[in-house]
């Protein structure tokens, strides 16, 4: 069951007026601008025992993402094809509002939209991850941990997801006399990334649009709009988040200054970890 | 050719359930269809069946979850074992836990809340039949219920999905269409105010495509709005007729 959340801090609420009266005058509480984003940082690589990982900041925002490829059984549906298990944790050291206990509904919401862009786009090769079609399948786990929650949790999960997905390496497995898979040592490739997917997020403050919202921005905000993009331009997801109500234009606008955030992480992400341009 | 290699819709752009790309399947409403609840309401969109009860503004237990200055929601989405082709477990998965939340959202952004301090309004929302569209027509449904509650809104909201079959645009999509084409986008919104409460895409479209589908939606939604007020206003004809021959 979904309930109206009780817990949400008072005080950015009595600071919306101060909020709205800065963006009147195109500033925000921290100094940016409203299309700006704030200091992006990104470590590939970050946990060794993974297969893949990235590290990543934005302001204040931290989010790790560790990717283990492990055998399992494909979808009955879809017998020649590996799995990608996106899954988000909001572990109780990332902020004060989280508690400890199995996934809330904005885990889910989270993970379902990361998930939702990279399967769509089929921005992994999943058939490469059949070792036996119908049989034994590699599964793909993608676990987001967040670490430090300042807002914007969706977008840095997405940074971290594509930058880890693009660096993880596939075990090297191999069947047994009983027809299990066995580890052996090394690696036998990397994952094949055919698309760069990424997620921007817009919140709506008043009548403005900002990007990049803060913690304190979101509890203000009406409405935020998630937009996921393929580096063509293609739209490869959206979801409206927030109590509040959106008209028409408002988003076409939210979708245009997505589409200028996201421009703005695939740089980050090319040059943090020299991904080859696409063919 | 759609993802299972379907062919989903043919050279007259005529679709597998015969109709046209940008016609709503056959709708059908009830309002206070369950004696138990404040407010109920059945609706269909074609085979896509769901029921949606009211109970409150109620005392919320425990007190700690109520809020000083307005009602709180509580949504519960949930699917029938048997409303889909396979048997689908009771216990709720993490895309109901998702929906359960965006359908929450949508609605408080119609309910006036700050009429009902330090209670809780319950709205649960049972499909009966899943073939397409099922969010939407909850959506459609909860406010319906809502409405039939006698809980004041600022509008209904009205919902429907637009899908991309073999690269058309297609309304109102059954699940064949969903899980066989291109995307998923579900709308719902106040249709008076002109507010879109929620807006969801599965799957990729271009910008063209996308502002094509938005336009698609909200047409229908009006169509579909017209629907539930002709609903509720028959059903408050017939009590004001009983009550004359009382």
């Amino acid at each position: 069951m979904s309930v109206t959340p009780s817990t949400y801090p008072l005080v950015p609420k009595i600071q919306k007026d101060t909020i709205l009266s800065l963006l009147e005058v195109g500033k925000r509480a921290d100094g940016r601008g409203l299309e700006d984003i704030r200091k992006v940082k990104i470590i590939p690589n970050y946990i060794e025992k993974s297969d893949g990982s990235a590290l990543v900041n934005i302001g204040d925002t931290v989010v790790l993402v560790g990717v283990k490829v492990e055998p399992g059984t494909p979808y009955p549906d879809l017998p020649d094809e590996g799995i990608l298990m996106v899954n988000a944790e909001f572990v109780p050291l990332a902020s004060p509002l989280f508690e400890p206990g199995p996934p809330d509904e904005n885990a889910y919401e989270l993970a379902r939209i990361i998930d939702r862009s990279f399967r769509e786009t089929k921005s992994i090769d999943l058939k490469e991850l059949a070792v036996q079609p119908g049989q034994k399948v590699l599964v793909v786990w993608n676990d987001i941990y967040v670490l430090n929650h300042s807002g914007n949790l969706i977008d840095a999960s997405a940074i971290a997801t594509l930058v880890a997905l693009a660096r993880t390496k596939i075990p090297n497995y191999e069947m047994n006399e009983e027809g299990y898979l066995v580890k052996k040592e090394g690696y036998k490739g990397t994952l094949k990334l055919t698309k760069k997917v990424i997620t921007a997020t817009v919140a709506k403050i008043g009548k403005y649009y900002v990007a990049d919202p803060t913690e304190e921005e979101e509890y203000v905000s009406d409405a935020r709009l998630s937009v996921s993009f393929t580096e063509d331009g293609t739209i490869a997801g959206m979801q409206k988040m927030g109590a509040g109500s959106l008209e028409e234009g408002d988003i076409d606008a939210m979708v245009d200054l997505a589409w200028k955030v996201s421009q703005k992480y695939f740089s980050e992400i090319s040059t943090a970890i020299g991904l080859p341009p696409q063919e | 050719m759609g993802k299972t290699g379907l062919k989903l819709i043919d050279e007259n752009g005529i679709r597998i359930d015969g109709r046209k790309p940008d016609q709503l399947r056959p709708i059908s409403m009830d309002v206070g269809v369950l004696k138990n609840a404040q407010g109920s309401a059945l609706v269909s969109y074609g085979k896509t069946t769901v029921l949606a009860a009211v109970y409150g503004p109620r005392e919320a237990l425990p007190r700690h979850m109520t809020l000083p200055d307005r009602a709180i929601l509580r949504v519960r989405y949930h699917m029938a074992p048997f409303s889909t082709t396979e048997r689908k477990s009771p216990a709720p998965t993490r895309r109901e836990v998702e929906l359960s939340k965006v359908i929450r959202e949508s609605l408080e952004a119609s309910v006036f809340t700050e009429l009902y301090p330090r209670t809780t309004i319950d709205i649960f929302i049972e499909v009966l039949q899943a073939d397409g569209g099922t969010r939407t027509t909850s959506l459609t449904a909860a406010s319906m219920a809502l409405a039939d509650a006698g809980i004041p809104m600022k509008d209904l909201i009205a919902g429907v999905a637009v899908g991309k079959v073999n690269g058309k645009l297609v309304l109102d999509i059954n699940e064949a269409e969903d899980s066989g084409g291109e995307a998923d986008m579900p709308v719902a919104m106040m249709p008076n105010l002109g507010k879109i409460v929620l807006l969801q895409l599965n799957g990729t479209l271009t910008r063209d495509e996308f502002k094509e589908a938005m336009k698609m939606s909200i047409k229908a939604i009006k169509e579909i709005y017209l629907i539930q007020k002709q609903t509720l206003r028959d059903k408050y004809a017939k009590m004001t007729e009983e009550e004359k021959e009382e």
